[in-house]
């Protein structure tokens, strides 16, 4: 575990009994007690995570506006300072470099959160489009930033007792700057990738561990225990939202994802990917990921190969699979052609070379109740 | 955590619960812990001939595929059926209401190769080798 990268909050995985492995590259815990147990506290009650793997980058400037119109394919030009907004950044052919969240911020600056494993490369793709333009800096924060998500029905209840922001004002994918969490000057959002209520709290490195344990002792009978890598793989799998290098890559774009709502092609301006996607959608996409669930028992699993009803035929892969905790299924997001994603389309799952029988059901497979 | 004296076991972390010319497999304590929530085990089936060293059941957690190894060479005469519902028996009674498949023992010279409880509480608080 020596040569991985650690976040700021590393020291303290042992003192809540955190399994460490090796996250590409990260050591992060995977599970702190049992990732089931970790699951259904998330969606019962409130579960807390390091998530400072994550990396923040600072886009500033009079044209930082313009430039992120022509990176993402969302409509940047919605936001207000306050407002957060998810878009995929594509590359030329339509595929994805990152999927993020872009928080708009006072002063026409805006953080965009991007995924650990593509800091990096993000960074310099951003830096190299900037150069076209005059007034814009890019700063990778990446370093100086600790990430916590805190998620759950009791998520509001906790963490409204350390802090003075109303809450309850705070609407979902909305964020509120300097706020005041036990003493720290923390970013909030209410935003995450459970399918549960909850936020996510950004503050400087070196506070990053004063703010989880604060969180931590906030709570008073809520049900509010630390959870690790496991669940929260688990809780975004059942509520079915993409994950950059399964269900998003290089070659599987915004459109057969099934996000299609976030590409703004009406935004008035050209942005990288436009063109390709454009055309996918005039002409009809080359797959489609949809949602199966086993009829036959069994684990499906990231990679395993999606066969067609007789079962001879290979038709497509699992980005994501697993046991859903919550639902007590067996569930797989996979890519399959177009005319093979109708719900209820049987098909077959290459499990251990042996064909198992699924059928095409609807996402999400999780959806939380109306307060 | 205690290891039962009456098994034997195996460095790949399974255990043979011998009963006259029966013996009844499972996964170890220290194996169900490395895995976590197991969801799902995939039994073989009765009749089936197995030798030691082969792969007779695949266990399935939340996160990770393992291959249980038997610990001897049998004829499959009986699986724990309880466990298609509650898999989760593996992590609650490993070397109980856990146990996987049973067979009827072919060589029981092979006994004498398995580790007894001494050796393997010493391997498994070794780190358990490259399970």
């Amino acid at each position: 575990m020596a040569d991985l990268k650690k976040t700021p909050l590393y020291d303290i995985y042992e003192k809540y009994g955190g399994r460490i492995i090796d996250f590409s590259g990260w050591a992060l815990p995977v599970q702190f007690t049992s990732i089931k147990e970790e699951h259904a506290a998330c969606r019962e009650a409130a579960a807390l995570w390091d998530v400072s793997d994550m990396g923040e980058i600072l886009v500033e400037g009079a044209d930082a506006l313009s430039l992120l119109q022509f990176l993402m394919v969302n409509d940047i030009s919605k936001g207000y300072p306050g407002r957060v907004i998810y878009s995929p950044m594509c590359y030329p052919n339509g595929g994805v470099v990152d999927d993020m969240m872009i928080v708009c911020m006072q002063g026409g600056k805006y953080l965009l959160v991007v995924n650990a494993g593509n800091i990096e490369r993000d960074y310099e793709w951003i830096l190299t489009a900037s150069k076209y333009f005059k007034d814009v800096t890019v700063k990778n924060l990446s370093a100086d930033v600790a990430e916590v998500a805190l998620q759950g029905p009791n998520s509001e209840r906790v963490l409204q007792r350390i802090c003075n922001y109303p809450l309850n004002e705070l609407k979902y994918y909305h964020a509120a700057e300097h706020v005041d969490v036990a003493g720290i000057d923390t970013l909030i959002t209410r935003t995450g990738y459970t399918g549960e209520d909850g936020f996510e709290i950004y503050c400087k490195a070196k506070d990053g561990i004063a703010l989880f344990e604060a969180i931590l002792e906030a709570d008073e009978g809520d049900g509010l225990v630390p959870a690790g890598l496991g669940c929260r793989d688990t809780l975004r799998f059942e509520a079915s939202m993409p994950l950059y290098g399964q269900e998003l890559d290089e070659n599987h774009g915004p459109l057969v994802a099934g996000l299609g709502r976030f590409v703004a092609f009406g935004k008035g301006t050209y942005f990288v990917g436009s063109t390709a996607l454009m055309e996918q959608r005039e002409k009809g996409l080359p797959a489609k990921l949809v949602g199966l669930e086993m009829l036959e028992k069994s684990v499906p699993r990231t990679g395993y190969k999606v066969l067609d009803e007789s079962g001879e035929k290979e038709i497509g892969y699992i980005t994501t699979g697993s046991y859903a905790p919550t639902l007590d299924k067996y569930l797989a997001m996979a890519y399959v052609p177009v005319e093979a994603s109708a719900v209820g389309t049987k098909v077959k799952v290459l499990i251990r070379n042996k064909p198992y029988a699924a059928e095409v059901v609807k996402m999400p497979f999780y959806k939380r109740g109306k307060k | 955590m205690t290891y039962p004296a009456n098994l034997k076991y195996t460095e790949t972390h399974e255990y043979a619960k011998i009963e006259g010319n029966k013996a009844y497999f499972g996964i170890t304590h220290y194996a169900q812990d490395q895995l976590g929530d197991i969801v799902f085990v995939e039994l073989p089936e009765v009749g089936r001939e197995i030798k030691a060293g082969e792969i007779f059941a695949t266990v399935e957690s939340v996160k990770a595929v393992s291959d249980c190894y038997a610990p001897l060479s049998g004829k499959v005469v009986e699986v724990n059926e309880n466990i298609n519902d509650s898999p989760d028996l593996l992590n609650k009674d490993p070397h109980g209401e856990g146990w996987i498949c049973a067979v009827e023992i072919s060589d029981p010279s092979e006994v004498n190769k398995l580790m007894d409880v001494a050796a393997y509480e010493k391997h498994a608080a070794e780190g358990g080798g490259h399970h």
